[in-house]
Order: C-alpha cells, then structure tokens, then sequence
C-alpha cells in the first residue's frame, strides 16, 4: 500500500470508455461495481453529450463477490447485443475484476459465441496503467482487431487513395480541448489539400477501421492516446506517422513542413503532386493569427522575462513550456509532466525552455514546489489551479485532469493556428490580472472611496442578537448580502427592531431563497 | 402501465446506474469537519471523491488515501505496519480529532481486516480510529454514507440519568485523549429530569449546518429538545447517549445509523417520515414531540400556512407526470410532496431501500396518493437501468428526476429533467424550506417547453435506435 492524495490521471476503467464510447456503434460493458460508470456522468455532463453514454455496467454486488461473475457478463453482453445491435461490444474489467481474478479473454470467448456482435476484449490491468495508457492500449487492440479481420476476409483497403489523406488517431472523449482541436486540425489539413481518411475514435465507425492502410500517414496530435495504435499501423502496413502536437507557431509549422514531407514520400503519382506549403505557413504566421503579433505588441513586453511553473500532461505540459518560452518570453522555471513514464521524451523536449524539472504525480509535492518557488503565474492542471488560489498566484489551466470548464460552447482550440490565439490569451491574461490594481494603485486610479462604499441608507435601530449574526455567518458568502436585506426589510415590515434565529428563518420563509 | 393501489416495492436487481458509495462516505465525512477520512483502495476508489466535486464544481475534497498495489492482493500478514507508516502521512499537518478509515470493495474482496487492525495504531498515534465500510458491491451510495455515523456512533459517550446504571458492554470507553479535545472523556452524569418526561432525540442523518440549526428554532418552537446530530460538526461535539434517548432519522438512508444506535448502544426509534416538504415537516414533529411528553400544538396550522404560501408552486405541477429514475438519494421522500401537490408519479427509482425503517414514509406516502386521488408509484429498487429508460419514455412524463449521466440525454430528448443528485445540496428540511422541495423541482417546467421554441428534441438525427418523442 502507498499513500496516495489526488490523482492527475484517473484509473484504467475511465480510460477504455473514452476510446470505446466516441465511437459510433460501439458499446462497452463494464464488469463493475455501482459508480465504475463515472465516464457516462463525465461524457454527460462535463462533455454535455447528448446521447446516452453507450457503457453499461455490468453489476458486480456481493453475489459475484462471493462467486464470481459465472454467466452475468456474458449474458449481460448478449443481451445489449440485442437490444441495441452495436458492433462491437467491448467486455471492460475494472480493478474489481482482477481483484476476483477474473479472465477477460475468457469472457470475450464465450461472448463471441452466442452473441451476433464483434466481442473484442479491452484487455487492460489496472494495476499497471492509468487512464491514458488504457486509452491508448483500448484503442490499439481495436484497431488490430480490425484491420486483421478484414484481412482474413479479404476486405483490407490496401490501396492507396490518390487524393493525399490522413488518418488521425487518437481523439477520444473527455479530452481538453479534443473536439475543437479536432476540427480544427480538419481546417488545417483542407487548407493544405490533404483529405482526412478516418478519425480515431470519435466518430469513427470501427467497420471502417479496415481502410485506414489507405491514407498516406497517421497524425497523432496527443501523444498519451494515440501513439501505440499508430505504432502498430506502421509495424505491420509500414505507414509513416506523425507524432507532433501543432501547438504554438513554431511547431504548427513544422507539423504542416512534416506532413508535406509524408504526402510527398508515398506520391505515386508525377510532379504535379509535389507540394509546397510555405507560402501558406507564412502568410499564417505572419497575418491570419493574431498570436505572433499580439505577443510582440509593446504592452506584451511586460511579460519578458516573467516566470511561471508548468506542470501538465505530456502533451500539454510540453506545449505550454515550449509556446511561452520560444514565442512569447515567457520562461519555465519548473516544467514537467505527471506521465511519468514519458517523462524522458517531455523532459527532451523542454530542455532549453525551462530551468528546472518538476516530474511528479504527487500533488502536493507539485504544490510545494509551488509554494517555494513562489512563480508570478502557474500554468498548469485544476490541481495546480487550486494551489494557485491557496497561494493567491495567478494561474492557467492548460491541461487534463478536465473540468466542466474545459467544454466551452465558442470555438477554442489549443493547436493550430487558432490555438495559438487561445494560448496567448490564456498566457497573458493571468501575468496581466495582477498588473491592473498595481498600476491603478501607482497612478491613482481606484474610484474615490466615498462613491464606491455601498451606503447603508438609514440609520436603522435594528437590534442583532448574536445566534442571528452567527446564522448570517452561515449563509453562503454570495447571497449574504441579499439574505440579510430581505431579513431586515422584512423585519422593518413588521415593526420588528430586534432581529433573532426566528425572525431570519420566519423572512426566508415568507421571500424565499433570493 | 400498471397502476397499484397499495404500495408496491419491486426490486429488479438490474444494470443500474448510480454513484459510488465512497463518495457519499467523503461527503459524510466532511461534514465531521475535525476527521480526516482515509480511504483503503485502488485508483478506482480513489478517483470518485475526487473527480464527483472536482469535475463539476472546483471542490477540493478533503481526504487521503491509501493505494492498494498489485502487490496487495494476497492479503498481508504485515497490514499492522502498513498502518502504521500510513497514518502520521495521513494526519500530516491537520490535528484531526479523528481517522476514518474507510474500506471499499477493494478492502472487502481481499478480505482486510479493517476493525482489527485499528486498535493497536490507535492507541500508538493516540487518535481514535473509526471504521466505515463503504463498498460499492454491498451497499448502495447513501447506504455508505450511512457508514459513517454509524461507525461514530460506537464513540458517543454515554449519558446517565438519575443512577449509573451497569455499563454498555460494548462502550468503549473513550481512552483519555491529548489536549485539545471537548469530548465527554468519562460517562456524564446527568441529574434527573423528573422521570424521563424529556428525553431529547438524537437525530441521525447528514444535513448541511445551516439546515442542522433550523430544525432546532422549529423544535424549540415545538418544545421539542434535539439532544444531537449524527454526523455532529465535529468528532468533539458527538452527542452522548443515554438510557431513554430516542432516535429520530431526518434522512431516509440513516437506518444503518438508526440501528446500530438501536441495537448497540438500546436506543428507542421513532418512526417519522424525514422533515422535508410542510407535510413531512409536520409529521415529523408531531411524532416527536409526544414522546417528549408535550403535545403537539399548531402544526397543522403551521402546515397549512406554508402551503399557503408556496400556492404558486403547486399550481404549476398539478396534474402533470412525473418520473423518477434510479439515482435518488433521498429514495421516496422528494415524491411525497409533488405528489401532495398534485403531480402524478410514475415510477420512483432507488438503489436501496430499507423497508422497516422506511415504513415511517411509505405509510404518508400511501395516504397521500389515496387523499390526492392519484394512483400509487411504482417503486423499483435497483432499477435496470435500459429498461428503466424505456419505461420512462413510455410514460411520457412532463418531469423526469434522473440521476446525472442520464439527465443531459433526457433533456435532449425533450423531456424537462433534473438531477436527484441535486437534492442533496438543497436545502429542504423543515418548514423553513418548505419552498426547498418545490422550486428546484418546478424549475425545468418553468423554464421555456423546448416546444416554443420550435422543436421536439436536441438529438442529432442518426436515424437508428433514438426516434424522437413527438411533440407535446
């Protein structure tokens, strides 16, 4: 046993939904105890889907405890094959299931036979990787199941399309910022004449999985969800892939000269299919974003120099330390992320961008960091978020764990072009919070206090017995305000001077909440 | 559908959807705002008190935890020393009066032995160690929730009135603690108030702390003494217990609590529906208060003035269908008064529900469905939940109550919908909040019918397996 306080990525069984839920038509059946359904709350709430989550838990309670699951699971498995005829199921264990020792290919087994729809196992140990690393591993074992299925039928899409495509993997639900990311790389590859062939998961019909060979290159824009799918489609179909988030202008450049390269690679055509994209990077850097610019604008230059500390994902804790650093002069001193076991990589990759490493998925050593270091701005996860508010520091949130926060209706990608317009607003606007009382402060700025002090109208002689004053403290800080004028107006109605317990509660009766 | 005319509870031990147990126990623990609750399990257990108010709402949710690693899975004849390297992390710089350790099924399906581990850290450290088990497999989410005070109750001193009488058995008594502590270290001698015509109740179940004092300006209203709270604000506040002092639940999961106080430490229950709504309100007090020797006086009149002025609530339910889904908390009880309103429900949907604790309310419930006129619910413990949302559809509710993975969908889906979970941050007990059960359920249909805007429903059009309900 270990001690353990929050946890940055969450557990296996929140991971293999992700994967399975976007896609259309599949479903999972969780071998769960009540509550390991947390991702169609999450999927339904945060996410504000509006669909029912296609998870169903398959209830483990005191009887499968006691006996294991005998027949529940597969039975469970058949039956949501008929009611909902989706394709595939995916039998998901939890950590419950290999507490009981549960095999999960065994379950797929038996499903397979009885069951109209593809089983396929998400065959993932929860003791051993983390939501992340779920997702990713789900998203591989479906994606080998396919493409070896199809090519035991013959229907493997092995040609390529001669319209330049693209496969991108590694979108699942419950990402920051995935959706608009996802759209926004759309735009991008359109932009660049290059078609997208199928997008993992989300969305995706897994019967199509079949023709990914067809597409010149797989992009895989998140490393934590993503790499081991494409890793796999090179292994085995030898395409090339791209693993590069297109965060910030410099590396949104790159990504574009990258897949320049990969369409050019396979052009089994002649020349006319040579492409350059260029003209096109520097008419984006220079005037259709506003990041570039908007960064070197004078009042910007009061954030040289300035500090912050940046912990994240792997994806995102390297974006945010690379962006600020090399485009807007705003440096790490303390970078680094919670996938600890990419840490090496993240950490490659940062090195000049940051002074020193923080690697930990211990929040509260993250927070201490924090503490000491006393940075002018964080950067970083909702955890940090709150140390931020502890510690009165101005802070960001740019990176999974998500928050209800993170599914804005506007547009607001974090890659791409337009991604670097959010990041430069999101960078800015916490160094530039505490600026603003500072310079009033020197200038002189603050209203006169006599205007500004909401004046207590009449001299009242209402008498306030002490529970009362305690009950006031009671209240909720945002609606105080309003619930002690409605005592004292009520109280004033009634030709009631000395306000106690009973008078508040007999107010809040008679109006009402606020 | 089928209608019944006595009470019916089915129970279809389905699919169903709910939330975790250990997240209701954090909540509860939170409550005893001097503990410091310590969960014992995987990622899994640890990721939903976590992540339930963390994702919505920016809590931060004050626990710690203990990961179990593969390791662990044969059980450990060294649990002792685990415990023993854990706990001085766990307490770290907060002085809490208490640990709770807190068990899952993790715990369970390993077979720890929790209780028997507790003593020897305890009286190492110095800080008492409490034990709730709170797993997912056996008990539904209020149902651990229900855990912890009950643990707690095991800790409440003992009151004597008039003569000592021979010591409970199983009190132990409460070693003396380090400083700093309020709590009744010794049995306390009370002198006798005439012969029990008094005795005050002590009320189990979790209410937040402006609520927990209103009940008590209602009682003093009502000459009804409350002894304490079970979970109390803090582990030092515990109310002590003496021969002659009642239990009276304000929740309906509190049976766990309930009984343990019944059966260990031999205490009386009065049986009353929870306060919540004028009507429960009123039923709670009048079954209190004659045990207290007094009776009741007005509170019928006091009923009939609440009602009197939230008419406006009422007016707007009356005659409409309405359906409950599995995930409900407070079980029954948010039906009674939508249903004394005039709303006509369906199905109500609960993880659990304990019939012979609960039988304070599903008596009211009875009688009020027959003084309305309206057929009885269905009650379906442990609902499927597929079916459930069948069922739901068919009957083509204008409100659907529904836990919060399925509400968003059946908003979609054009029927007006609310989340049960919401209930519990409500405040809807007592008279004083008598507009607390009500409103927030009104509140979808008072905000505009999708219908006027044009459309039947928000769902993408795939064609399959989701045909839209027709406009109302």
């Amino acid at each position: 046993t270990k001690p353990a306080h929050r946890m940055h990525a969450g557990p296996a069984h929140i991971g293999t939904p992700r994967v399975a839920s976007p896609s259309k038509n599949a479903h999972a059946i969780m071998h769960a105890p009540p509550g390991d359904d947390h991702s169609n709350v999450m999927r339904s709430m945060p996410e504000r889907d509006r669909d029912f989550t296609p998870v169903t838990a398959s209830m483990v309670d005191r009887h499968v405890l006691a006996r294991g699951s005998q027949d529940k699971v597969v039975d469970n498995t058949n039956r949501k094959g008929k009611e909902e005829r989706p394709d595939p199921i995916a039998p998901t264990p939890t950590c419950t299931s290999s507490i009981l020792q549960e095999d999960p290919q065994n379950l797929v087994r038996r499903a397979s036979i009885t069951s109209d729809s593809d089983a396929i196992p998400a065959d993932v140990n929860h003791h051993r990787v983390d939501e992340p690393q779920a997702a990713d591993g789900t998203s591989e074992q479906v994606v080998r199941h396919h493409p070896n299925k199809a090519r035991g039928q013959g229907t493997l899409g092995r040609s390529l399309a001669n319209i330049p495509s693209a496969n991108t993997i590694g979108i699942p639900t419950l990402g920051s910022h995935n959706q608009h990311d996802c759209r926004e790389s759309k735009r991008s590859s359109r932009d660049i004449g290059t078609r997208i062939n199928q997008i993992i998961p989300e969305g995706g019909f897994v019967g199509n999985l079949n023709n990914l060979p067809k597409a010149r290159f797989n992009f895989v824009p998140h490393r934590e969800v993503g790499l081991m799918t494409a890793v796999y489609l090179d292994e085995e179909f030898g395409m090339p892939c791209i693993s590069m988030t297109p965060a910030g202008i410099i590396d949104t450049a790159e990504c574009i000269r990258q897949m320049q390269e990969r369409v050019g690679k396979w052009a089994s055509a002649p020349p006319k299919e040579k492409v350059d994209h260029e003209p096109y990077i520097d008419q984006h850097t220079r005037s259709v974003p506003q990041a570039a610019w908007s960064s070197r604008s004078i009042d910007r230059q009061n954030s040289t120099g300035k500090r912050a500390v940046i912990p994240g994902d792997a994806t995102h804790a390297t974006a945010m330390t690379k962006i600020p650093s090399r485009e807007m002069g705003i440096r790490a001193c303390r970078a680094g992320t919670y996938c600890k076991h990419d840490a090496e990589r993240s950490n490659e990759q940062v090195r000049g961008s940051r002074d020193e490493i923080l690697v930990t998925d211990d929040h509260t050593e993250a927070g201490d960091t924090i503490g000491r270091v006393e940075p002018p701005a964080i950067s970083g996860t909702q955890m940090e978020r709150h140390v931020g508010k502890r510690l009165d520091t101005p802070r960001g949130v740019t990176s999974p764990p998500v928050h209800i926060q993170n599914f804005p209706s506007g547009y607001r990608p974090s890659s791409g072009y337009e991604g670097t317009n959010q990041i430069a607003d999101s960078v800015h606007n916490p160094h530039t919070l505490g600026t603003e009382d500072h310079l009033l402060d020197i200038l002189g700025g603050h209203d006169t206090e006599a205007v500004t002090e909401s004046s207590p109208i009449e001299q009242d002689m209402l008498i306030r017995s002490p529970e009362s004053q305690l009950g006031s403290s009671q209240i909720p800080r945002s609606v105080r305000g309003k619930t002690k004028g409605k005592t004292e107006k009520s109280a004033r109605q009634n030709g009631i001077t000395n306000i106690t317990v009973e008078v508040m509660y007999a107010a809040r009766e008679i109006l009402g909440y606020s | 559908m089928k209608r019944f005319e006595t009470l019916t509870l089915e129970r279809e031990t389905g699919n169903y959807h709910t939330s975790r147990p250990i997240s209701c126990v954090a909540r509860s623990h939170q409550k005893i705002e001097d503990s410091s609750p310590l969960v014992v399990g995987t990622k899994t257990c640890g990721y939903s008190p976590q992540n339930a108010p963390g994702a919505m709402i920016y809590a931060e949710p004050r626990y710690a935890m203990a990961e179990s690693e593969e390791g662990d899975i044969p059980a450990q004849p060294n649990d002792h020393g685990e415990s023993k390297r854990l706990c001085p992390r766990v307490i770290g710089n907060r002085d809490p009066s208490v640990i709770a350790r807190t068990g899952t099924r993790t715990t369970e399906a390993i077979k720890m032995d929790l209780e028997g581990m507790a003593p020897k850290p305890e009286s190492e450290i110095g800080i008492p160690i409490v034990v709730a088990r709170a797993n997912g497999p056996d008990y539904a989410p209020t149902q651990g929730e229900d855990t912890a005070p009950a643990a707690m109750a095991h800790r409440c001193a003992e009151r004597y009135v008039g003569s000592v009488d021979g010591r409970d058995d199983h009190q132990p008594v409460q070693s003396s603690l380090p400083a700093a502590t309020e709590c009744p270290p010794k049995p306390v001698m009370v002198p006798p108030a005439g012969r029990e015509t008094n005795p005050p109740p002590v009320l189990p179940g979790s209410l937040p702390p402006m609520v927990a004092s209103q009940p008590n300006s209602e009682s003093k209203r009502q000459s009804v003494r409350v002894w304490g709270r079970l979970p109390a604000q803090s582990y030092t506040a515990l109310p002590s217990l003496g021969a002659g002092v009642y239990v009276c639940g304000v929740n309906p999961s509190s049976s766990r609590t309930a009984t343990t106080l019944m059966r260990r430490r031999k205490r009386r229950l009065i049986g009353a529906p929870p306060p919540t709504g004028p009507d429960g309100t009123r039923a709670w007090i009048e079954k209190t208060r004659p045990v207290s020797g007094v009776q009741t006086q007005g509170s019928r009149e006091r009923e009939r003035q609440v009602w009197e002025g939230s008419k406006d609530y009422p007016d707007s339910v009356r005659g409409k269908p309405v359906f409950l889904t599995g995930d409900n908390p407070l079980e029954a009880s948010p039906a009674r008064s939508p249903i004394r309103c005039g709303t006509i429900v369906h199905e109500i949907g609960i993880p659990y529900m304990d019939k012979r604790y609960q039988a304070a309310e599903s008596a009211p419930l009875r009688d009020t469905c027959r003084h309305m006129c309206i057929p009885m619910p269905r009650i379906a413990e442990k609902p499927d939940n597929y079916d459930q949302i069948q069922r739901m559809r068919e009957s083509r509710p204008d409100l659907a109550i529904t836990g919060t993975a399925n509400a968003n969908p059946s908003e979609a889906r054009g029927i007006d919908t609310k989340r049960s979970v919401e209930s519990t941050s409500a405040q809807i007990h007592g008279f004083t909040n008598a507009r607390g059960v009500p409103r927030p359920v009104t509140r979808p249909l008072r905000r505009n019918d999708l219908g006027d805007l044009g459309w039947a429903d928000l769902v993408k059009r795939a064609g399959d397996n989701d045909p839209p309900l027709a406009q109302r």
